[in-house]
């Protein structure tokens, strides 16, 4: 695993991972968001066929970052499945049994629509709208941020954002990628079943892109 | 010719000589082929009775079957359908045949059935069918979805495809075989001894203007009859006068793209002395700025000239063409959409602005000018850039030469393919050995091999082969050996994706007030941010919001507003305008250069300072260093498509030689390879990079490294039916299904290599623009030919239209990513 990077805010330690998370060091918390798990359950429940391997490999791939950043809790900004019910759950059902220690909190994004008692079973807490944590706050979508609610520091997913580099002789890449405000980050979508929304950063803005599995600052 | 005896033809003849109308010998020819039940190919420019031709046909069928009461005969049952590739020319046909259904005195009733028919006449129409039926190859489709639609062809007598030129060659024609193939075989179902019920075979004709492969296109057409039939000529000379517009001052004139707008006043005077003009422009986008100049440039004109294209509000598309029939208007600026059709008589000139990309095209639209017995068609050529006049010249010599392009018929095409099962399988499902047989008669599926067949099958009940997990798909089940699609909302939604013309997402573009405008591409309105201001319908107006899937907005009096760039449109030269355009351009500085040429004089004695004016027998390649990089041209003049094959097939050669990233363009002239580096090309290693040798490894490896066949793969995941588009109204449920075309291609190749529709892109590349047939012809014509190299100071007046054109580039690079990474952001600190 290629290793993370450390970004400081508020003292606090969070460790960018290539892998699509952030470890926060100090709440022994790891931070994702849109893992759409079983999207491609569903794409093939209503006739479309897409094979399941990417969503095992998603999953695989948390399975790997609990494994090596062995946190106490999983914070989920919202997105953790795709739609409603079908059999792909049954795997992160499996999984879940087997890391019951750890704590999953889901702050509900709009494609989480599972019955509560799914959740329930599942031993995941749903937090509706904002999750405050220390001075850290998390949702989902970033644009439910405003004056009133607005409190520091807040971790957000929903748009799967990306980036574009451009260099001479209309050289042209793109990639999904950590997004810092000065008082926001918008992490990529976990799931590499996603598409990007390139961002339009200004200069206040840090991007980190994930790149052939390397973060890179841009 | 002597007509025929029989009552039906007498009866025509007998009305014909009271209108005082004479029929052509073509359609006699056709009718006594018809009467002797015989299929075939009709051959006629719009505007000389072919319509009447087949459907005369038709009735004088019917009247010889019922003699003495084919008059008070009703409710017979279709007895005619008659395929039509545009909505618009529906409204047009039935009215011509209606008139004459009701002079002849039949009880027959026409009936019209399209995207536009409402549900209510739909079911009249399944109650009580009429006996002609005027549809879009989408809408037939839509007809097999019913249940017990068998039952509805029962009576058929003949079917009718006309403008089967527009549908060959593009996947609308293999639905339209697919139908066919469908309805001919329901027409004669087996009785208990396997003996056929009924002995009359459905009559099959098509109509088509001059393509290259005529015979091909009637072969095509019959193909599930398997008979040979008849093409019958209209021999017809309509002579064409060909005007091109010259610029008159050509050294400012601009090399590239620049619409043409500066010589909108020199329309005026042709659109003032003519009775009615139509302006065809090749794009929707350029159709909009050029309605609202014309307009700033003769402000006279103002409501005397309207706007017609495909975006365009129903309702105001038919007014405007309700108001050419009636004369009412002096010039209408249109796209393809007035391509085909009914003739607006009124119209006795045609402007053609930019390259109409083919000797066809031009000359249909020409066409569409002077259609009475000896009237000549007037066509006037606008060139958008100074190059075009080259092209203006090649068009004039081809059509000296009578060189008109042909329409290549498209093969083993899966995606319409699995639409069509689908289809079949919403409505009566269907038996598998039964429905191969049937498939393998069309010529598109000719050559199905028995194991694709299985695929397509397991692509449609498990989702793919079986070592894939596709587990809970679910498509389409097996019950009794009928394969049938039992969930409704599966086939509601198939139902509304039954077509072959992908286009981006569309939106209704809506007033706050209420009124509907037209509709827009989703990825355009995206950019757009609400209070600017575009151009729709040759209005200006306000982006107030977007809703659902409406763009409401208001009208605004701003000066400035952006033109909506709608995608495709795109055409490339087809392969003889190229040849016709390379001997063309090796005249430009001669003795016998035309009008066209002679004007472009100092440009061409610029080219030739700077670089060098290639002959017929040569190769000319251009390198330039510039600010923005290492340009590499190279003009085989070989048109847009194998241009964009060849340059792919360089950019991986020069990428083996070392690292290097291009990105790389190319128009019909020629192609550009584009890179931050200085490019490895020269004397020593011309020869090796456009040899034949490995050809077809190479063309292997470098489609793998472009977006060639992902590009494909968009339509294609459209059609199969692995993507759906946004549909106004839809539940959230189906949001949840949306992803993109590249998405899912990039899963497909890292997960399914195999996938049947993954494996239909890169066929499709193969066939359409890495033809190693056609490629080969083209590097050893390359490697007789001389090549020319030099290294010009500035841009030359043949690279720049290359290099500005930022459409549509490829990449490709055998660079380490990292690597290009860094560099590009160093270039990037650089600045």
């Amino acid at each position: 695993m290629n290793a993370p990077l450390l970004h400081k805010i508020n003292d606090q330690h969070l460790w960018l991972s290539p892998q699509r998370c952030i470890f926060w060091e100090e709440a022994s918390a790891l931070i994702l968001s849109d893992t759409h798990f079983a999207k491609t359950g569903h794409f093939r429940k209503n006739g479309i066929a897409i094979p399941p391997q990417v969503y095992k490999e998603d999953l695989q791939r948390l399975i790997n970052l609990v494994a090596h950043f062995k946190p106490t809790q999983i914070i989920a900004v919202g997105d953790l499945f795709h739609s409603y019910e079908n059999k792909e759950l049954d795997l992160f059902l499996k999984w879940r049994m087997d890391m019951a220690y750890t704590k999953i909190i889901l702050v509900r994004g709009n494609h989480d629509l599972l019955h509560s008692s799914w959740y329930e079973a599942a031993n995941i807490e749903v937090v509706e709208g904002i999750l405050k944590m220390d001075n850290f706050s998390f949702v989902h979508d970033a644009a439910e941020i405003n004056g009133t609610n607005n409190t520091g520091f807040h971790f957000s997913g929903h748009v799967h954002p990306g980036i574009a580099i451009r260099g001479i002789a209309k050289q042209y890449l793109q990639f999904p990628c950590f997004y810092f405000g000065k008082d926001h980050c918008i992490l990529p979508a976990f799931s590499k079943f996603s598409g990007l929304k390139l961002m339009k950063p200004k200069k206040i803005n840090t991007i980190y892109a994930i790149a052939n599995g390397k973060l890179i600052q841009c | 010719m002597i007509p025929s005896s029989s009552i039906g033809n007498q009866v025509i003849n007998n009305w014909l000589s009271q209108k005082e109308f004479h029929p052509f010998e073509f359609q006699q020819e056709t009718w006594q082929s018809i009467e002797a039940g015989k299929s075939g190919l009709v051959n006629a420019p719009t505007g000389c009775g072919k319509t009447y031709a087949v459907f005369l046909g038709a009735i004088i069928q019917f009247i010889n079957a019922h003699p003495k009461d084919y008059q008070q005969l009703k409710n017979n049952g279709l007895q005619l359908i008659w395929i039509t590739p545009l909505r618009a020319l529906a409204k047009d046909i039935g009215r011509a045949m209606e008139e004459a259904i009701e002079s002849i005195g039949l009880s027959w009733k026409v009936a019209i059935r399209n995207g536009d028919t409402s549900t209510n006449e739909r079911s009249k129409q399944k109650k009580n069918m009429p006996e002609v039926l005027i549809i879009t190859p989408e809408s037939l489709h839509l007809l097999l979805t019913q249940k017990n639609y068998p039952a509805l062809f029962e009576s058929l007598q003949m079917i009718v495809v006309d403008e089967w030129h527009e549908l060959l060659g593009s996947k609308r024609g293999v639905q339209t075989e697919l139908a066919i193939s469908r309805i001919i075989h329901c027409n004669k179902p087996l009785t208990q001894n396997g003996e056929h019920v009924k002995h009359t075979q459905i009559l099959l004709w098509g109509i088509s203007a001059t393509i290259g492969n005529l015979i091909e296109a009637k072969e095509v057409l019959l193909s599930p009859l398997k008979q040979e039939g008849i093409i019958i000529k209209a021999i017809i000379d309509k002579p064409i006068e060909v005007h091109t517009i010259i610029p008159s001052e050509i050294e400012k004139y601009p090399w590239a793209g620049h619409l043409g707008i500066k010589l909108a006043y020199t329309l005026i005077p042709i659109i003032e002395k003519s009775k009615t003009t139509l302006i065809f422009i090749n794009t929707r986008g350029m159709s909009e700025t050029w309605y609202q100049t014309l307009l700033t440039v003769a402000p006279e004109l103002a409501g005397a000239i309207a706007l017609h294209h495909g975006s365009i509000e129903h309702h105001l598309r038919l007014w405007v063409e309700e108001a050419l029939h009636t004369e009412k208007l002096k010039a209408v600026v249109c796209t393809a959409s007035l391509d085909l059709g009914v003739d607006f008589r009124p119209v006795d000139t045609v402007i053609q602005v930019g390259s109409p990309k083919g000797v066809a095209r031009f000359l249909q639209r020409a066409g569409r000018s002077g259609h009475r017995p000896g009237e000549i068609s007037k066509i006037y050529f606008l060139p958008t850039h100074s190059l075009e006049l080259v092209e203006a010249a090649a068009l004039k010599e081809a059509i000296y030469q009578d060189a008109i392009e042909s329409k290549e018929p498209m093969l083993l095409c899966f995606d319409v393919l699995l639409q069509y099962l689908c289809t079949l399988a919403i409505g009566e499902g269907f038996n598998e050995q039964s429905i191969f047989n049937e498939i393998k008669q069309t010529h598109c599926f000719a050559d199905l091999q028995e194991t694709e067949w299985r695929e397509i099958l397991l692509h449609l009940t498990e989702g793919g082969n079986a070592l894939q997990q596709y587990d809970e798909y679910k498509k389409v089940e097996v019950e009794e050996g009928i394969y049938k699609i039992k969930n409704k909302q599966m086939a509601m939604r198939h139902r509304m994706h039954i077509g072959t013309i992908v286009s981006d997402a569309m939106l209704k573009v809506k007033f706050m007030s209420g009124g509907f405008i037209g509709v827009i591409e989703e990825w355009f309105i995206s950019r757009l941010e609400p209070g600017d201001v575009f151009t729709l319908a040759g209005r200006n107006v306000e982006l107030v919001m977007i809703k659902e899937m409406e763009v409401l907005v208001k009208k605004s009096t701003a000066k400035k507003s952006i033109v909506p760039s709608w995608m495709g449109g795109r055409m490339s030269l087809t392969a003889n305008l190229g040849h016709i355009l390379r001997q063309t351009f090796s005249k430009a500085l001669g003795e016998d250069a035309g009008i066209e040429l002679a004007s472009l004089k100092s440009l061409f004695e610029l080219q030739a300072s700077l670089s060098h004016i290639p002959l017929a027998n040569e190769l000319l390649i251009e390198q330039i260093e510039a600010k923005d990089g290492f340009h590499l041209l190279v003009y085989p003049f070989e048109g847009r498509q194998v241009h964009e094959a060849l340059s792919a097939i360089l950019a991986y050669r020069i990428g083996r030689i070392m690292p290097i990233s291009f990105s790389i363009s190319m128009n019909d002239y020629g192609f550009e390879l584009l890179s931050d580096q200085a490019i490895p090309l020269d004397d020593s290693n011309i020869e090796q990079l456009f040899s034949t040798e490995n050809l077809f490894a190479d063309i292997q490896k470098s489609i793998n490294s472009t977006e060639m066949a992902k590009r494909k793969f968009r339509d294609i995941a459209v059609i199969g039916g692995l993507i759906f588009q946004g549909m106004p109204g839809e539940k959230k449920k189906a949001k949840h299904l949306q992803s993109s075309a590249s998405l899912l291609f990039k899963v497909f190749e890292e997960y399914d290599p195999n996938n049947i529709l993954l494996r239909q892109a890169y066929n499709e590349v193969m066939l359409h623009q890495m033809d190693e047939v056609r490629l080969r012809q083209a590097l050893q014509r390359i490697s007789q030919s001389k090549i020319v190299l030099t290294y010009p100071t500035k841009l030359t007046p043949l690279s720049f239209p290359i290099i500005v054109d930022g459409l549509n580039r490829n990449n490709l690079s055998s660079e380490q990513l990292e690597d290009r990474i860094k560099k590009m952001q160093q270039q990037l600190s650089a600045l």
